[in-house]
């Protein structure tokens, strides 16, 4: 057999594509917290808990009310985004005037919150989530069966990141969002409503992190501590790629689940800490992260 | 000036004969060690404004470590203290001499990602016995002759502490660091063109926090007779920031206050609502960052000092 | 402050020093119950257990010595300092009598040291880890229902015997999951089988995608799942999603009859399981299964048989000593023979350990289940001797001297 560093290939392939994987879902939600980030200006800590609520949308509308995994990946984004804005309209608007360092606070609170109710509803252990028909059974690859499902989960979310970098970087309205991230005043001058613009901004932030949490619904299971750890992950996936960069999270986030997939062969006990190490070399060597412009 | 000492009277009062009103001297000694907590977390936010999101790191590491020494190492109950200490102002040290490079939120997320680093290390480790964590520390005795087994006993000595750190942290803020703290805290790029070197003294400060609330974890340690997960965790570095935060951040007595409030609520309500305590925690939370940013002794303060302009 | 008042303030301080000592205990039966009951093993005990522990109080007859029983119960969400300061709190304010343990090993060690120090009764039920009567045994520990070595010379010989020579395991990464895995390791080795590896998830870990692929690269023949309840179903269920339960044979060495339920026939059929009680084993199990199955609607697991017997024991115990008093009660139990619907003739040794007869169970195929809930044949049925050992644990530091 031929072997890497002393490890069997298969064993390698095998857990870069589950490195892939998870990639895939860290390039999606860092994609909306940059995103929020770079019109807003606000880390939102609430991103762990939005993904978990589009799990839980999904979940409980299949339970109770027999929406399929389908219409699920389009409806359960559609209402947490609106309740994103619910929250962005409601609590967020009111903080843009003071230190950022706030806005981390309130939606540390708010993803509390989201985890507390769903804890109390749903109990601590994951609900589980079955795969779609359409999705079911396995590739084999040669060096490891893959479920067809999560072939399905990179495939998806990678096309979702490419629209969504081709929405911000090639359209009107991604020239007036990223206008407005550079000067709010003078977009609003121009007659563009810049408030609207931020509060669909961060609905669409939102409505991102819960698609994630539909795609990953069948693979982790439902629960509510699902997002919490994942979120400070993702934190440290925005830090590197450059906060408020797309293209920075996009790729960051797809090639730090491949790091992650390869520390788990070649040195299994740091791969939980792997990312946040090579959040603290590349802050030392480039503040800015990689993508991210110098201020 | 003469209300504030006679605030400080009836605390110490209070304090002084808590144990024979009935009250669990367990929990009270929880409320001494959060308390604590919080003072050191505020030296930073309050006095600094750095919002460390990770200081549970430093709790919890010292209170490993006491552990560890007191049990697997032998060490007595002052050594295992001053060991969990030592500890938690070297990781202070490092993780402080990377984050202070940056500001704000940045400062933020680099605490939390880097208090994220000692929590796995935390639960990989032998000696902090992983998932399970350190069980049955013994409390042993001061000198070698004051038992600290009996919870009064205890409860004595850890007020003793507190009422040291928190006349320490007292000092330190009036004193010509504590300034120049307060001059960075109101206009950092104007205490660099002063000559003063910023980073230097975030780091100090930084370090300083971290030992301090170092002291409070290892006092947990002993008190409980246990060091877990928990203490490392990212709910305990939220917490601390929330019972800063609700007190009255850059007051002394705000984070005292503030502690006492939410380990109260947690101690009781948990039995009461189970799941809900989370909620009511983020609420307050929620609450504290849109309506009184000041926290409660703050606005207390602002109140007093409008009647008296 | 002025010198004067400090060193005021330091002598009234000295003087409260001195003034310090214990309160004073209640005299009234309470039992506690401390277990999980949101979590991974929610649905072994969970709430449940409190309605077999009040079950078994009404049946005692709700009384005992003229005094009421109270019941306490606390969800100790897998966290050891949770359960370790909610037994020290109702034992320093609630007159606690006696604790019943739930699952979670790491947080029943944690309680054991609380019943040293405390001198209360605690039986340990959901918990396996065998240092429960090993190094962490206490004068005043119980282990009721079952424990990672019976488990071991139960499953793991089981398969061993049949050919399974080389293991890998998926271990839950805390104290049950690598006692559990060192029983599994003991008993592989004695019958000339080898450990090819292992690998540590964490307690409630959701995807077990990268460790499953650990275990197919290792080349074994055995994947044995170190780990219990719905960490248990998540890792043979990913184990069939990846293929890997084609390639090896799973090994399920603790599971319980809602993980079945749960996973379905389908999925879990052909598996060996160690068990120290099945609803459907006599007329007594059957009794004691309808009575539950009527309140809760599912068929009770072990450990919610073991709670049942374990209170009455101990209210038996009470009553017989005519006290509630620790050492009293607990001489009487560990002098007592257990007979009643959970076994015959189990004692508790001097370690601690109730030792019973244990059954190693194969899942039916859904073809052979004939009614509801017929989940279970008998393999075999372990002496308590053969599943842990002719002689108290001697590691034990009771045992030693």
């Amino acid at each position: 057999m031929t072997t890497v560093f002393g490890v069997p290939l298969p064993a390698i392939l095998g857990q870069l594509m589950l490195g892939l994987v998870n990639g895939s879902f860290y390039a999606l939600l860092s994609l909306g917290l940059a995103v929020i980030f770079g019109l807003l200006g606000v880390v939102n800590f609430a991103h762990g808990a939005f993904y978990m609520l589009g799990a839980f949308a999904a979940y409980v509308g299949l339970e109770s009310l027999g929406i399929n995994y389908w219409w699920a990946l389009l409806l359960a984004p559609l209402a947490v985004g609106l309740f994103g804005i619910l929250i962005e309209r409601l609590l967020l608007r009111h903080l843009y005037q003071v230190d950022p360092v706030y806005g981390l606070l309130l939606t540390f609170g708010i993803a509390l919150i989201a985890e507390g109710v769903m804890r109390s509803q749903f109990g601590a252990s994951g609900k589980s989530y079955p795969v779609p028909p359409l999705l079911q059974g396995g590739l084999n690859l040669g060096f490891m069966v893959l479920p067809v499902y999560r072939a399905w989960v990179i495939v998806a979310s990678i096309a979702v990141c490419a629209v969504t970098w081709f929405l911000i970087e090639r359209t009107r309205l991604g020239a007036r969002l990223r206008a407005a991230t550079e000067n709010a005043k003078l977009v609003q001058a121009f007659g563009i409503n810049v408030p609207v613009l931020v509060m669909c901004t961060y609905g669409a932030g939102v409505a991102l992190a819960a698609l994630a949490g539909v795609l990953a619904a069948p693979v982790v299971q439902v629960s509510p501590l699902m997002g919490s750890s994942l979120v400070i992950v993702v934190f440290a996936v925005v830090v590197i790629g450059g906060m408020g960069s797309i293209i920075g999270a996009i790729v960051s986030g797809l090639v730090l689940g491949l790091i992650e997939g390869l520390t788990k062969v070649i040195y299994p006990e740091a791969s939980n800490v792997v990312v946040f190490v090579i959040m603290a070399i590349v802050l030392i060597w480039r503040p800015a992260g990689l993508f991210g412009k110098e201020q | 000036m003469r209300a504030q000492v006679a605030v400080y009277v009836v605390l110490a009062a209070l304090a002084l004969i808590a144990p024979f009103l009935g009250l669990y001297p367990v929990f009270l000694m929880k409320l001494l060690c959060f308390a604590m907590f919080a003072c050191a977390f505020n030296l930073l936010l309050g006095f600094t404004k750095m919002l460390s999101f990770g200081h549970a790191a430093y709790f919890g590491a010292a209170a490993y470590v006491t552990g560890w020494l007191v049990t697997a190492q032998g060490w007595n109950t002052l050594e295992g203290i001053l060991g969990g200490v030592a500890v938690s102002m070297l990781l202070g040290l490092v993780i402080g001499a990377i984050a202070v490079r940056r500001q704000g939120i940045y400062f933020a997320m680099i605490t939390l990602a880097l208090a994220q680093v000692v929590f796995f290390i935390c639960l990989q480790a032998e000696f902090t016995g992983g998932e399970n964590g350190l069980q049955g520390i013994p409390r042993g005795s001061l000198l070698g002759f004051i038992k600290l087994g009996s919870d009064r006993t205890m409860y004595y000595f850890v007020l003793t502490v507190f009422v040291a750190v928190y006349a320490l942290i007292v000092r330190i803020v009036h004193s010509p660091f504590g300034q120049v703290l307060k001059a960075i805290r109101a206009n950092e790029p104007r205490a660099v063109s002063l000559g003063y070197k910023v980073d230097r003294y975030k780091l100090m400060a930084f370090v300083l926090s971290a030992s301090l609330s170092g002291l409070a974890g290892s006092l947990k340690a002993l008190v409980l007779g246990f060091a877990t997960l928990s203490d490392v965790s990212q709910g305990n570095s939220g917490e601390v920031i929330l019972m800063t935060l609700l007190g009255g951040s850059g007051t002394f007595l705000g984070p005292v206050i503030g502690a006492n409030v939410v380990v109260t609520l947690q101690e009781y309500l948990s039995d009461l609502v189970g799941a809900w305590v989370s909620v009511i925690i983020g609420a307050i939370f929620v609450v504290c960052v849109l309506l009184f940013r000041r926290g409660f002794v703050g606005e207390v303060l602002r109140r007093f000092e409008r009647r008296g302009g | 402050m002025t010198r004067k008042s400090t060193i005021m303030a330091l002598g009234a301080l000295l003087g409260l020093y001195a003034a310090s000592q214990a309160s004073a205990a209640t005299d009234q039966v309470v039992i506690g119950d401390i277990d999980d009951m949101s979590g991974v093993y929610a649905d072994v005990l969970g709430q449940a257990g409190i309605d077999v522990i009040n079950m078994a109080i009404s049946d005692f007859g709700g009384t005992v010595l003229g005094k009421k029983i109270t019941v306490l119960s606390v969800d100790h969400q897998n966290k050891p300092d949770i359960g370790a300061s909610k037994f020290r709190e109702w034992a320093d304010q609630n007159g606690l009598t006696m604790v019943l343990g739930g699952s979670n090993t790491g947080v029943s060690i944690a309680m054991s040291k609380v019943a040293a120090a405390k001198k209360i009764p605690f039986i340990a039920v959901g918990a396996g880890g065998a240092s429960l009567t090993g190094v962490d045994c206490t004068p005043y520990t119980v282990h009721y229902a079952y424990d990672t070595t019976a488990l071991g010379n139960g499953t793991a010989s089981a398969i061993v015997k049949q050919g399974g020579k080389t293991w890998f395991f998926v271990t839950a990464d805390y104290a049950f999951g690598t006692q559990l895995q060192e029983a599994a390791t003991h008993v592989v080795l004695a019958n000339g089988g080898k450990v090819l590896g292992a690998v540590r998830a964490p307690l409630g870990t959701t995807d077990y995608s990268s460790f499953l692929l650990q275990a197919q690269t290792s080349g074994a023949q055995v994947l044995g799942l170190a780990n219990a309840g719905t960490d248990f179903s998540n890792s043979l269920k990913a184990a069939n999603e990846f293929g890997i339960a084609k390639t090896m044979k799973p090994a399920a060495l603790l599971a319980f009859l809602t993980d079945i339920h749960a996973l379905t026939l389908n999925t879990a059929q052909g598996l060996y399981l160690t068990t120290g009680w099945y609803w459907d084993l006599n007329e007594q199990t059957r009794a004691f299964g309808k009575r539950f199955f009527a309140k809760v609607k599912r068929m009770p697991t072990m450990d919610q048989a073991a709670y049942y017997s374990a209170t009455l024991q101990y209210l038996n115990a009470v009553k017989a000593v005519g006290s509630t008093d620790s050492d009293k009660v607990m001489a009487q139990m560990k002098k007592t023979k257990i007979n009643d619907m959970f076994t015959q003739g189990g004692f508790i040794r001097a370690d601690g350990l109730m030792v019973h007869t244990m059954y190693v169970m194969q899942v039916k195929a859904p073809k052979e289940s004939k009614y509801p809930w017929d989940y279970y044949k008998v393999v075999k049925a372990m002496t308590g001797e053969e599943a842990d050992g002719t002689q108290p644990d001697a590691t034990c530091p009771m045992i030693k001297k």
